[in-house]
């Protein structure tokens, strides 16, 4: 295995990893809900109004950060590089949407709540996904 | 009260992807890439978040109530089936496909990148058809 020292961020991502867990901590100590972002979009597209304000407010929240921390840190944000054409986009979202649903979560749900849970449903989607990521990227970039 | 928590839960949830790296898909694809020129830095970010997360749901766990006076909403889920594993590698080919999984491309389409825009409408469609076959079963099995 080879370590791309390059582009390898240990601080900033342990920094900014602490501020996701902070998040999920605080969604769940303060608001009764784990922080799942699959979920709680998923949860937008079923018509139960009563419960939709949280998960418009949280997803504001979401949406206005880059601009926000451009304004207070921009020297944080890196620019996105973005290999996959438009066809390969459309493809992964529809995957993405799908099998977040039909698993009941993404890398926040299970990946970042359910690990701190310790719940076992959650390792298992965890594994699962992570196998499928490495395979794909290998498919991908080593045998196509 | 808790419309301010859960905006600004979003907020912090948006920059700690955005501080990261967990916004640029080349920085996923660059974990995912084990044969390749590895990038552990993803390892680091799950590291750092469940540190915290475990501090926090240990507490959460002992409450019936949460610290605003909410009900909490803990999983009741405990069965590992077919739909909870082949949901997920579903997802996980998608997001090495892309390099996107659902927080980063809605904070990335914040930010204005187009391709990050056309991932999150074709999530939501994808999303869509879920409910659907999931209406679709529910009419079969009734």
């Amino acid at each position: 295995m080879i370590i791309d020292w390059i582009n390898f961020t240990p601080w900033s991502a342990l920094a900014g990893g602490i501020l996701l867990g902070l998040a999920s901590a605080a969604f769940i100590l303060l608001n009764g809900r784990v922080l799942g972002i699959s979920g709680i979009l998923g949860g937008l597209l079923v018509p139960r109004r009563s419960d939709a304000s949280w998960r418009v407010f949280f997803l504001m929240g979401l949406l206005v950060a880059p601009v926000t921390l451009a304004l207070l840190a921009p020297t944080l944000i890196a620019t996105p590089r973005i290999e996959a054409n438009n066809a390969a986009i459309v493809a992964a979202g529809l995957l993405v949407g799908l099998g977040t649903r039909y698993g009941s979560g993404c890398t926040s749900g299970h990946g970042v709540c359910g690990l701190s849970r310790l719940s076992p449903r959650s390792m298992v989607a965890t594994l699962a996904f992570m196998a499928s990521g490495f395979l794909t990227v290998y498919v991908i970039r080593h045998l196509i | 009260m808790n419309r301010i928590a859960e905006f600004a839960v979003g907020l912090l949830f948006g920059w700690g992807l955005l501080v990261s790296g967990m916004t640029d898909p080349g920085k996923v694809v660059g974990f995912l890439d084990l044969a390749g020129a590895w990038d552990p830095s993803l390892a680091f970010v799950m590291g750092g978040a469940i540190l915290v997360g475990l501090l926090g749901f240990t507490l959460a766990k002992k409450r019936t109530r949460s610290f605003l006076g909410a009900a909490m909403h803990l999983p009741t889920a405990r069965d590992i089936d077919r739909r909870l594993v082949l949901g997920s590698l579903t997802f996980g080919a998608g997001w090495g496909l892309a390099g996107f999984c659902p927080g980063p491309a809605l904070v990335a389409m914040g930010a204005g990148i187009p391709k990050a825009a056309l991932f999150v409408v074709s999530m939501i469609a994808g999303m869509l058809l879920f409910e659907l076959f999931e209406r679709q079963r529910r009419a079969r099995t009734q």
